[in-house]
């Protein structure tokens, strides 16, 4: 049980380095690697989960779930900070906002 | 049932695969400035799946796929809505000028895919597929909102769609984790089952997991706090797909709120036509209140400020957001009825209204209240539509609107008088959207020069805001043909623990 408190304890560190990342970044790839970093946490707490908590494999599962949809995730979300540079020249989330709020 | 014997039900679902594999297949015989009639093969597709979730829904009840989803009276319902919802946007999407200079093959295959994404998430029971259908829906979703590639508006709406639509569904699915492993499983019946026999110990986490999944839902409904994307999304988006964003995935998003509080928190009670009690000691029915409550509000108050009417009615599809969350903690069959028939008296309206957007930027370029100026006259149709349309997002009689509020406002009442106080907020809300709505009204008719020449808009756009206009109308007189078939829908697949 105590293995599974280290797990849980990364796992709630690593959520929230990337939510610090996702609200103090203003550079948009930055943004991105703190989602992956939530996504990662999530995976973490599902395996350990499921391995230490003697459950079914459905953690196992769900992680590799998360895995693929991450990547894929990724996969639109850097081709449209691409495109927005070809437009504006520029990453930044913050000079990317022109719309009035 | 398990995955082979599964398939025999799935035949919809398979239906659209094939259609959306035909579009991309298509696609590829076709040269750019043709790229249109894909449109056409996904709407023909579209009615032959409506035709078969039709012929399949006959009141069977059962899980498929060992257990990740079901098929029930009520997801049929859903889906019927999404089909309807997608068929009429791929139509005017058609005749959205905003897509004229892009090729339309890759468009019409994700609206495919998001509809796709959108039958899962109304009928997932399983955790797994809960995430994984939002995640379907928001992926495509994020390449359709930028899609005007050249356009540095749509740029930003894509970047601001993907990052707080990660970032949402990434808290979501940390909360989910939690869940997980407080309960050890990831069906809905087994964490029920869970909840209810576990001790107090676990309360304080089931209640941060529960807020953090609660991130996931409203980032999809679109309610406050997480609403922050919506206006400037569906501003910088192509307006059919704006229009498509606030009707079908808020609608698959409720679907899917719905079966997940009353089936995960409560004991389904409400699914069963009876009075549902919540499993944990969570305030979860407070917590919604709260959140419809300030949702409307919200909604109302800064749709006023707007000049851009594009970006008035996705404040106004916020505060609606509001007002179907507010049957939602009643926990009866009331409550569930009444949503159902507000989500689809809305999609007539909404689509309506949206339309009337797209056909005025046709014709003006613009979408900001001074394009609107004197309109009504010079376009009447467009005009009187508009004004309908106004009139029934208000919900004033005797349109499809008021009819919606009423049965919501009914449901709050049966509910006892805890919900009073909602009522009454409702109420004020809807005196307060009044003022926005008939501002688009009076410019149309009051200012601006009145202009001698009359326009009408090509055939198929008046048959489609004809088509949006007559519900909105008519079953705000006669409803009752939809009150039956949602009383029929109303059946759900519960476990008996």
């Amino acid at each position: 049980m105590d293995q599974l408190n280290n797990y849980l304890f990364i796992a709630a560190a690593l959520f929230s380095i990337g939510l610090f990342g996702v609200m103090t970044r203003r550079n948009g790839i930055a943004v991105l690697m703190g989602v992956e970093l939530i996504l990662n946490a999530a995976n973490i707490n599902f395996v350990a989960f499921s391995h230490f908590g003697g459950m079914n494999l459905d953690g196992h599962i769900f992680a590799l779930i998360v895995i693929v949809l991450a990547a894929a995730e990724a996969a639109v979300a850097l081709a449209i900070v691409i495109n927005i540079y070809n437009n504006l020249n520029t990453i930044n989330v913050d000079e990317a906002s022109r719309m009035k709020e | 049932m398990n995955n082979l014997q599964s398939l025999s039900y799935y035949y919809p679902e398979l239906l659209l695969t094939v259609v959306i594999l035909a579009v991309i297949i298509y696609d590829l015989f076709l040269k750019s400035k043709d790229s249109g009639k894909v449109g056409w093969l996904l709407v023909f597709g579209l009615v032959a799946v409506s035709i078969a979730i039709y012929v399949q829904d006959d009141g069977i009840t059962t899980t498929l796929f060992t257990d990740a989803i079901v098929l029930d009276p009520f997801s049929s319902f859903f889906k019927m809505v999404i089909v309807l919802a997608t068929i009429l946007v791929s139509i005017f999407s058609l005749y959205n000028d905003e897509l004229n200079d892009y090729r339309k093959g890759e468009y019409f295959t994700l609206l495919g895919i998001v509809t796709f994404g959108l039958f899962l998430m109304v009928s997932s029971i399983d955790l797994v597929m809960v995430y994984l259908s939002i995640e379907i829906v928001s992926i495509m979703s994020f390449v359709l909102a930028g899609y005007l590639k050249q356009s540095t508006r749509s740029n930003e709406a894509a970047l601001k769609y993907v990052v707080y639509g990660a970032f949402s569904s990434g808290i979501m699915l940390f909360g989910l984790s939690y869940v997980y492993g407080l309960t050890g499983s990831t069906n809905f019946f087994q964490i029920q089952q869970a909840l209810s026999s576990s001790d107090q110990g676990a309360s304080t986490a089931i209640i941060i997991s529960v807020i953090m999944i609660l991130a996931g839902f409203g980032y999809k409904v679109s309610a406050v706090p997480f609403h922050f994307w919506t206006p400037d999304v569906y501003e910088g988006s192509p307006t059919s797909i704006t229009a498509y964003l606030s009707v079908a995935p808020k609608a698959g998003a409720l679907a899917m709120m719905i079966r997940f509080f009353n089936q995960v928190l409560a004991d389904g009670g409400a699914m069963a036509g009876l009075g549902g009690v919540s499993t944990t000691d969570l305030p979860w029915a407070n917590i919604i209140s709260l959140i419809a409550l300030v949702t409307m509000t919200v909604g109302n108050v800064v749709a006023i400020q707007q000049d851009n009417v594009k970006r008035m009615l996705a404040y106004s599809s916020i505060a609606h957001a509001g007002y179907m969350l507010l049957a939602m903690p009643v926990m009866s069959g009331d409550g569930i009825y009444a949503i159902m028939l507000y989500v689809f008296m809305y999609l007539f309206m909404n689509l309506g209204a949206f339309f009337v957007v797209i056909t005025i930027k046709n014709k003006t370029q613009g979408e900001s209240f001074d394009d609107y100026k004197g309109l009504g006259w010079e376009m009447p149709l467009v005009g009187g539509v508009m004004t309908l349309f106004m009139v029934s997002l208000t919900g004033l009689p005797p349109t499809a609107g008021f009819i919606g509020k009423f049965y919501i406002f009914a449901s709050l009442i049966n509910g006892g008088e805890s919900f009073y106080w909602l009522v009454v907020a409702g109420g004020l809300n809807s005196v307060i959207s009044l003022y926005y709505y008939l501002r688009v009204v009076k410019v149309m008719y009051f200012e601006g020069e009145r202009k001698e020449t009359i326009l009408f808009p090509s055939r198929v756009i008046t048959g489609m805001l004809v088509f949006t206009a007559i519900p909105t109308l008519i079953l705000g007189i006669y409803w009752v043909p939809v009150a039956d078939w949602i009383e029929n829908s109303l059946v759900f697949f519960i476990q008996t623990i």
